[in-house]
């Protein structure tokens, strides 16, 4: 449900002309170089083309989404990121190789031609120029009319704290045109519980309405617990990432929705300074166990409640939504299955690589000896390729299925706010029929003082009737409207996500047959 | 039952070694292998022009225990002592196509019709793997046979191409003959007594320190080879899955996104394909190159092996030879003993170095082939999937 835009890193601007630029900025004033850097990133995307080439080895590592990442490593104006923050990227950069998770969300906000996002993704080294020239195609196009924009990244994933007590914190940036936001660009520093916690709060809000609400990423205790222990190896740092990535998505699909952009929470989380801990998200707190508690009742409920519909959209449309989220269930398992057959593949190859070169060691005959050690080479090169690979992978198909998974679940949830407006519309219906009846009762026994209070009662069960009826009707036709937009951002979502994937296996495949292509050579030389 | 016809496969995969069969007066093949139940049946064809045979051009069939038994004969005779032995082919192992057809068995009433025909398209595959290299291993054994100049005289070889019965009575009787003494002796003492003589021969000691690393270093290598393979065939097999968990959403749904992800579905399938391609030319190129090479270094280790035993009852019989004189009694005897120990070391040290000479030149050759033909292959593979992908990228693209 949300766009990506990849880019390659525009250079490095003039540090001092980009200051002047800069007017007030509500917000942040010690972050200044950051929000620096960060119109160097969007101004860089917006107006300079993409050079194919522009993206040098050292742009392997988060070359797409690593915009920001990159330009921390090595923007010459960024002085004011700690030291921590710094290694806490390199460590990142250097443990996780490659690859192309999406950068930015790009959505457009007005307009019922709203086109769909950009899914462009540059591989290192491969380039199709047609390609690059749709991207600006399109760009040019969208910014000619009349639309607004709205673009969200979640970077710089800093540990705040020491021991158990220690947090990540992460940027959120926004960008947009919109006239609703008074500042261009800014950014904010939001930690995990604060997007939980505004989970909470839209969903308390606009679920009884029937909208479809992001689910946020899940908790991770052990992931969590690592990263607090200050471990500082390559699963802890996988894991950051993909929390980050986790994050960015889902704050692009909550902007995403036309409704929820309007919250004013939503609005706070993007632009305040500092929020208010958030601390009803915690598992064990007595909120906490109040939603546990709800949850249980209301899949009792759910099996109860059996509506009559005179529309059989709602029945077969529930029925479908139920068989997808259980098939991709399944397909989400292959490909963790792929993930984890692709690393044993990496280390298996590893392994081999040394093996042939202690072979080509002890071979006597120089020629083969030397090939030998070539393809020892060469099976090493292959490891990092299927490194990378793995985190295509996941980051990209697996990541987006457990996130359907999740959105299944949410337009479930939909669905069943239907029925709990129904089913209180039944219960007000019955109770009106019951004032009713007892307004007769009294009328029969001749009992007139207390016949004022049940026609009080009548007229104000009767108006409660109606308002049902009416939030009925409108839940209905939300839940109608929001699943349509569901299904579209579904197939845009997908198509987009699965052309990266397979981008990334082109890329793979092209380096592959450069490894082999060069190595031929040197097997046929043995003499 | 199964059977394949090497004629037909595109990519026919010859010898591990080289330089078999470039002499025409004997020339051996196995175009067809059949499989029975527990039994492979292989055709030899065999084209000579050789008059020790009875016709010029013929076929016959064996089974996997009829080249053991060559094998274990030739292996016997004393006279081949100083020659490397061509190591036996293993036996062929169709464990996995048979639980595969086991499970496909019982799960067809479970499956859908689409999931059964690729389980049996898979489980086909699978089987002509497991044909390609028996056959290939097989014919190669033979073959190393047919181009040696003394192997091919021999008359149990020739037994083997000719006799147009069933071997099997034979192959009893010739057990009682032998007695298996060579088998007998315990292996794993070679490497002890091979490295435990003291070695005067510069050559032979070179190939010994050779010959003993090399030998652990590509047993090593070979057992990785076998678990990359492996990770290849589990990877190639993920892919298959996650095609058809993506064509059974796709099957629910009426949208643009049936559309993508039928096609993402089918480019899955395709480079399953591929993948396994990769796999399985990468097996029969590399690791089993390896393997053969393993079993190889393993015959060249048995006649250093067994040129230490001569030399070891050389120097016993100069012992018995000084003991003999010392007591007076049986000198001659002991004597001509001597001679006689000293004669069969001489012979063994003179043919082995010639069979370890050619060895090396053999075992680079075919290294050079087979890496050449992985690497080629590879290239084909990878260009093969680039392309698949790039028009799936397009058709997505202009969806």
């Amino acid at each position: 449900m949300s766009g990506s835009f990849g880019r390659n890193p525009p250079p490095l601007p003039d540090s001092e002309d980009q200051e002047a630029e800069f007017d007030t900025r509500v917000l942040d004033s010690d972050e200044e170089e950051e929000d620096e850097e960060g119109e160097d990133i969007f101004t860089g995307a917006r107006s300079k083309p993409i050079t194919p080439t522009s993206a040098p080895d050292e742009g392997d590592i988060f070359s797409e989404e690593g915009s920001y990442i990159r330009r921390d490593v090595h923007h010459a104006t960024n002085g004011l990121h700690s030291d921590e923050e710094l290694d806490l990227f390199t460590e990142a950069t250097v443990e996780l190789t490659l690859t192309s998770t999406t950068s930015q969300g790009r959505r457009e906000i007005t307009g019922p031609t709203a086109s769909a996002c950009n899914t462009t993704h540059v591989p290192n080294s491969i380039l199709k120029p047609s390609v690059v020239t749709k991207t600006m195609e399109e760009l040019e196009e969208e910014e000619s009319g009349d639309k607004f924009e709205l673009n969200i990244a979640v970077t710089n994933p800093e540990k705040i704290g020491d021991g158990m007590n220690a947090y990540m914190s992460y940027k959120v940036s926004t960008r947009t045109t919109l006239p609703m936001f008074p500042n261009k660009m800014f950014s904010v520093r939001r930690r995990f519980s604060d997007f939980l916690g505004l989970y909470e709060k839209i969903s308390a809000k606009h679920s009884l309405l029937g909208c479809i609400i992001p689910p946020p990423p899940q908790k991770s205790v052990v992931g969590m617990t690592k990263v607090k222990v200050g471990k500082e190896d390559s699963s802890s740092a996988e894991f950051v990432e993909k929390r980050r990535a986790a994050l960015e998505r889902y704050l692009q699909r909550v902007v995403a929705h036309p409704s929820l952009l309007q919250d004013p929470d939503v609005r706070e989380f993007l632009e305040r300074d500092e929020l208010p801990r958030a601390v009803n998200t915690q598992t064990l707190s007595g909120p906490g166990l109040l939603k546990m508690i709800n949850r249980a009742s209301d899949a009792v409920n759910k099996m109860t409640i059996k509506m009559n519909e005179s529309d059989n959209w709602f029945e077969s449309k529930l029925q479908e939504v139920e068989n997808e989220e259980q098939l991709l269930r399944r397909l989400h398992a292959a490909v963790d299955s792929l993930v984890n057959h692709r690393k044993e593949l990496c280390i298996n190859t590893a392994v081999f690589s040394k093996s042939v070169a202690m072979l080509g060691s002890v071979e006597e005959n120089s020629a083969l000896s030397r090939a030998l050690s070539q393809l020892a080479e060469v099976e090493d090169k292959m490891e990092q390729l299927h490194q990378q690979q793995t985190f295509s992978d996941f980051f990209i198909l697996a990541e987006l299925l457990a996130d359907y998974v999740r959105l299944l679940g949410a337009v479930r949830c939909c669905f069943e706010q239907r029925m709990k407006v129904w089913q209180r519309l039944q219960e007000a219906q019955s109770t009106l029929q019951k004032k009713r009846e007892a307004e007769a009762k009294l009328l029969w026994a001749n009992k007139p003082e207390k016949l004022q209070q049940a026609k009080d009662d009548i007229n104000e069960w009767e108006s409660k009737v109606s308002q049902y009826e009416r939030d009925f009707e409108r839940v209905t036709c939300t839940v109608r409207k929001e699943v349509l937009r569901f299904e579209k951002e579904r197939a845009r979502d997908f198509k987009h996500y699965i052309v990266k994937y397979l981008e990334s296996l082109l890329h793979t495949q092209h380096r592959l047959v450069k490894y082999w292509e060069d190595f031929l050579p040197e097997v046929k030389a043995i003499a | 039952m199964t059977s394949i016809s090497e004629d037909s496969d595109k990519e026919k995969v010859r010898s591990v070694s080289v330089d078999l069969n470039n002499d025409a007066s004997l020339v051996i093949d196995i175009p067809d292998a059949l499989c029975e139940r527990d039994k492979v049946k292989f055709t030899i064809h065999i084209k000579t022009t050789l008059s020790s045979f009875q016709k010029s051009e013929f076929s016959v069939p064996r089974q996997h225990e009829d080249f053991i038994w060559l094998h274990d004969t030739i292996v016997e005779t004393e006279e081949y002592a100083g020659l490397i032995i061509p190591p036996a082919p293993p036996k062929p192992d169709f464990e996995g196509p048979r639980e595969k057809m086991h499970k496909l068995g019982e799960g067809e009433s479970s499956m859908t019709k689409e999931e059964y025909a690729k389980m049996k398209q898979e489980l086909e595959a699978e089987y002509l793997a497991v044909f390609k290299k028996t056959v290939q291993v097989h014919e190669v054994f033979l073959q190393r046979l047919s181009s040696h100049p003394m192997f091919r005289k021999d008359r149990n070889f020739q037994i083997f191409l000719e006799y147009d019965q069933d071997l099997t009575v034979r192959r009893k009787n010739a057990k009682e003959m032998f007695g298996g003494f060579f088998k007998n002796m315990v292996k794993s003492a070679d490497e002890v007594l091979i490295s435990g003589v003291k070695e005067v021969d510069e050559f032979f000691e070179q190939e010994k320190i050779f010959l003993l690393d090399y030998s652990s270093k590509i047993k090593d290598a070979t057992a990785k080879a076998e678990k990359m393979t492996r990770s290849h065939k589990n990877v190639a097999d993920d892919y298959n899955h996650i095609s058809g968990a993506m064509n059974s959403i796709a099957a629910d749904n009426n949208t643009a996104f049936k559309k993508h992800l039928e096609k993402c579905a089918e480019v899955f399938e395709k480079l399953r394909k591929l993948e396994d391609r990769v796999a399985s030319d990468q097996e029969l190129k590399l690791t089993e190159l390896l393997r053969y090479y393993t079993r190889d270094i393993q015959a060249a280790k048995d006649l250093l092996y067994r040129r230490a035993r001569a030399l070891a009852d050389y120097e016993n019989s100069n012992k018995t030879l000084d003991k003999a004189r010392l007591k007076g009694k049986d000198i001659a005897q002991a004597e001509e003993n001597q001679k006689q120990c000293l004669r069969k070391f001489d012979k063994l040290s003179e043919s082995g170095k010639k069979e370890l000479t050619s060895f090396k030149a053999r075992r680079v050759v075919a290294f050079r082939k087979n890496l050449i033909e992985m690497t080629e292959l590879e290239i084909k593979h990878a260009k093969n999937s680039m392309s698949l992908l790039q028009g799936s990228i397009e058709i997505l693209n202009s969806n």
